[in-house]
């Protein structure tokens, strides 16, 4: 009965993170501008990691969490790269 | 899954709750970096999926993982502090970096919205 409850309601997430990926993919195809892109792909890859940590509890196994902890601090190091782009991108000009 | 059937239910339960509520707030942040109209509006939804959405995730899965291994497990910790200390300072930088690209195109987009006209038709883009 647990077992039932805890798989239905873990599919349930991975829908919904799923469906909040797509927004944010939406979000990156459509712009406006290069920042709205770079916000865009900062929330896909914490929705990324919230999809590998819920996998990783339906598997229950602890391997995920260890992809989920480098997803984000790889993400992390590309965003700021980015947001620093694009400030010094419009310096030089 | 037939691991989790050594489960009490009570703990399932809750252990669900959080795992369906912090996938729904990431949801919800998703959903309003989809809608809203300004830039600086949209910077703020995506703050729910980093603390709320993943902080009921992580919940969720250290009292799964301490239930499943009968001993208290506490790494999880560390991803929700690296994201906790890592997100304003993208977010910083990057409304620093929208405000520098703003004002090198000589238009503020709070005056434009007042206008009623959005940054969508904006020819630079």
């Amino acid at each position: 009965m647990s077992s039932t409850v805890l798989n239905t309601a873990l599919l349930i997430a991975q829908v919904l993170v799923a469906l909040a990926m797509i927004c944010a993919t939406f979000r990156l195809l459509r712009g406006p501008r290069a920042q709205d892109r770079v916000l865009a792909l900062d929330t896909l890859y914490v929705n990324t990691m919230l999809l590998v940590l819920i996998f990783g509890m339906r598997e229950a196994s602890a391997v995920y969490f260890e992809a989920a902890l480098l997803i984000g601090m790889l993400g992390f190091v590309s965003s700021a790269a980015l947001a620093k782009f694009l400030l010094r991108g419009e310096l030089i000009e | 899954m037939s691991h989790a059937a050594s489960l009490p239910p009570v703990l399932a339960m809750v252990i669900a709750l959080l795992a369906v509520l912090g996938a729904a707030l990431a949801l919800i942040g998703a959903v309003g970096l989809l809608r809203l109209e300004t830039f600086y509006e949209r910077i703020h939804p995506p703050t729910m999926c980093t603390t709320l959405g993943l902080g009921l995730t992580l919940i969720a899965s250290m009292l799964l993982f301490s239930a499943l291994e009968s001993r208290p497990v506490f790494h999880e910790v560390v991803i929700a502090v690296f994201m906790v200390v890592t997100t304003p300072v993208t977010f910083m930088l990057l409304v620093r970096a929208a405000r520098h690209r703003d004002r090198a195109d000589s238009h503020d987009p709070v005056v434009r919205r007042k206008q009623g006209d959005s940054t969508r038709g904006n020819p630079r883009e």
